[in-house]
């Protein structure tokens, strides 16, 4: 059809049944183009959201028949411990996890310079985001492991008693964050690596003439062209920070007695895990999450829009 | 993956030479087609695996016409998957576990009653020990081959160390972990992290304080958490738990990590199940070392209660070959097959025709299982519904760590429980 209608002497012979599409070319045209992106995103992405709301008002082990709830999932969430301990524990991780982002630009400020064998630093730094989180995991177990490993010995050394952390309600969600800084700092390292990169030199020098040097070069002229740059090190910030679920499965499961529990493995172990298969409350607890990454990606969105308008 | 891989290679050859052997190909479909397959899903440790391959390769012998097919899963990755497979492509058959475990396939018309099997083959007597913890109204949902028992394993050496002798009382049993305090020995060893090992301590605790029945209507739902008697319970383990008798930071600890402090002399007592004889002498222990005793008496008198999970197969609803399956549980349930399994597994046969191995740890949980006048739990995260498992489960780890928080713990549990038996 498409073909046809572009070629006018072919055209002339189909007149009348391409009528409608010639009419209206422009006006569908996009749509075709965007149908196989919308169909794939309607049935992955927008069908769940709508399931597991509508499964949020249900009571069902996965295998029988469902029954109807109403809001009682809810309700029960509001008085629910753990339900509690893990959106404080998401909130901890939320804020600690921003540090990445500074950390990322020290580290991408003091590796931005020309040295020999500047890349074989470089890659060794950025080198903990290229390993799997489930190592990542495991190594930071290992090193916090009570009466081995290499911190706990540390502090041992230096107290005289040691502190299994992922033992201890107290620190073991600080733990878990610190392991997940590693890896996040290098990206965030990266990501200002290649903004670095993208500074205007001129600019660099017209401060230099006015006697701009040191902090007040960095956070007058470098900064602000580092603007994309830092916004995309925080959205992947804020997304990694809420859906740490891969470190707390493996370096604690959530222990001990659930104080390392975040929402994104706290509806795991309902909805999935061998003690598990609550459908109807795990859907609860995911729909609560969404409702919290709402809230940053429509800024996110919105600050995008906006930028684009602006420019 | 390496099987995929073979066919891929077979296919391969077999196409080259298809033109030659075109009518040989036929003949050989030919005879395949007269055999009825049954296919089984398992999750088999290596050791077991080779037994169950052995026991069917007799079983096909025996029935010349009957094809079983084994698919053999991942132990953590099978408990996840036999919801999928159940209600997606039900197999012929399907390993389980007894007890409140199977309670939502019953429930859910996922298993089949095999009650005709226990009556044809008498099985009520040759497995008795087993037939309460297979029925669920009044019919039975599988066949067990086999179980172990849990109790307290002790490092010799250390108890020689400290100079104290194996304890038959409660009271004993606390005088020597002072002792064994002193001399800077953990008295009792756990590793929590993934919460089950405690729940074993417990089970014991209410089993020794409250006895069987009690423990059973606690797990079924029927007591409140918030009972005195739960409460005595937890009374008699802060003895252990308040002086530091328990090694410290086993919230942290995987039940291996727990089992090589036994082994290096670090910790004296550790209370577990049979399997991890395997662990203590993997790290050099032997028979001469290594000790095996029934967990002490706390109230006088109580009939003995024992725990000792029984691994089970069943007969999924959806299954397409149901005769040659019952044929199969059947052919599971002799006292000879029994025999040879349990042998390769280094655990205890159900049926009470069979004999025992000759390995210590055996003979020794085979006499306990036997008296045990009490009666025979399956284990907490058996006996109760699995989310009141995992609350427990958390419950007791916390109480190990901070005992002082033993009200509000329970409190914790009552409410769960409220919840969870409606």
């Amino acid at each position: 059809m498409t073909g046809s209608a572009t070629t006018p002497a072919i055209a002339g012979t189909h007149s009348h049944g391409s009528g409608v599409w010639k009419r209206n070319q422009r006006a569908l045209a996009p749509w075709l183009f965007l149908a196989p992106g919308i169909f794939m995103f309607a049935l992955y992405v927008i069908y769940p959201i709508i399931a597991s709301m509508w499964l949020s008002f249900y009571d069902w082990d996965g295998l029988g028949a469902k029954t109807w709830l109403g809001l009682d999932n809810y309700a029960e969430l509001l008085d629910d411990d753990a339900f509690y301990t893990s959106l404080y524990n998401n909130i901890i991780w939320l804020v600690l996890y921003m540090l990445a982002v500074p950390a990322g630009l020290f580290i991408a400020l003091f590796l931005n310079q020309t040295v020999t064998g500047i890349r074989i630093y470089k890659s060794l730094f950025f080198f903990p985001f290229v390993i799997s989180q489930v190592v990542v995991g495991l190594i930071f177990a290992w090193f916090y492991a009570p009466n081995f490993g290499l911190f706990y010995k540390l502090i041992e050394w230096i107290t005289g008693t040691g502190i299994a952390v992922l033992a201890d309600d107290r620190y073991v969600t600080y733990g878990i964050i610190a392991a997940g800084l590693w890896p996040q700092i290098a990206y965030c390292m990266i990501l200002y690596l290649t903004g670095l990169n993208n500074v205007a030199p001129d600019q660099i020098e017209a401060a230099r003439l006015d006697g701009a040097k040191g902090y007040k070069m960095l956070w007058h002229v470098i900064l602000p062209q580092l603007r994309p740059a830092t916004f995309i090190a925080i959205v992947v910030t804020v997304i990694g920070a809420l859906r740490s679920f891969d470190l707390v499965s493996i370096m604690t499961d959530g222990g001990p007695y659930g104080s390392s529990r975040v929402l994104s493995f706290y509806m795991y172990e309902q909805a999935l895990s061998e003690y598990g298969f609550r459908m109807g409350y795990g859907a609860a607890i995911a729909v609560v999450l969404f409702a919290i990454m709402m809230i940053f990606i429509s800024f996110f969105i919105w600050k995008m829009v906006r930028d684009e308008r602006g420019m | 993956m390496v099987n995929t891989w073979e066919v891929y290679c077979m296919t391969l050859s077999l196409k080259s030479t298809l033109l030659g052997s075109a009518a040989l190909a036929l003949l050989a479909t030919q005879a395949m087609a007269e055999q009825r397959t049954l296919k089984y899903y398992a999750d088999f440790d290596p050791a077991p695996l080779a037994a169950f391959e052995a026991v069917i390769a007799e079983f096909e012998a025996a029935n010349p016409d009957i094809d079983v097919v084994l698919q053999n899963f991942d132990h953590e990755g099978y408990k996840t998957s036999i919801r999928n497979f159940l209600t997606a492509d039900s197999p012929d058959l399907a390993n389980w576990y007894a007890g409140n475990r199977m309670a939502p396939f019953v429930n859910s018309g996922q298993f089949l009653d095999i009650s005709d099997v226990w009556a044809d083959n008498n099985l009520g007597e040759s497995l008795a020990s087993a037939k309460g913890s297979m029925t669920i109204d009044g019919k039975q949902w599988g066949i067990p081959y086999t179980y172990y028992q849990w109790g307290i394993y002790y490092n010799k050496d250390v108890y020689e160390q400290v100079g104290v002798e194996v304890p038959s009382t409660w009271d004993e049993f606390i005088d020597n972990c002072a002792k064994f305090k002193e001399a800077g020995i953990d008295c009792l060893t756990t590793g929590t992290k993934a919460l089950w090992p405690g729940a074993g301590i417990f089970d014991y605790m209410n089993l020794r304080t409250n006895g069987y029945e009690f423990h059973m209507d606690l797990t079924a739902g029927k007591v409140a958490w918030t009972d005195e008697r739960v409460k005595n319970t937890f009374a008699e383990w802060a003895k252990l738990v308040e002086p530091g008798y328990v090694t410290a930071n086993h919230a942290a600890l995987d039940w291996q990590d727990a089992a090589s402090l036994l082994i290096q002399g670090k910790a004296a007592n550790y209370v577990m199940g049979n399997f991890a004889v395997a662990v203590f002498k993997d790290g050099g222990m032997t028979n001469e070392t290594l000790g095996f005793m029934q967990f002490p008496e706390i109230t006088p008198g109580l009939p003995r209660g024992e725990e000792a999970p029984t691994d089970t197969i069943h007969i999924p609803a959806g299954a397409k070959n149901v005769d040659d399956a019952k044929k199969f549980l059947a052919y599971i349930a002799t006292a000879d097959v029994q025999t040879k399994l349990n042998e390769a597994l280094g655990q205890l046969p159900v049926n009470n025709g069979s004999k025992v191995g000759d390995d210590p740890f055996l003979q020794a949980g085979f006499e306990l299982l036997s008296t045990a006048d009490g009666g025979i739990a399956q284990f907490f995260d058996r006996d109760a519904p699995a989310e009141m498992a995992k609350v427990g489960m958390e419950g007791f780890q916390e109480f190990m760590v901070k005992p002082e928080n033993v009200d509000r713990i329970l409190e914790r549990l009552e409410k769960a429980r409220g919840r969870i038996y409606k």
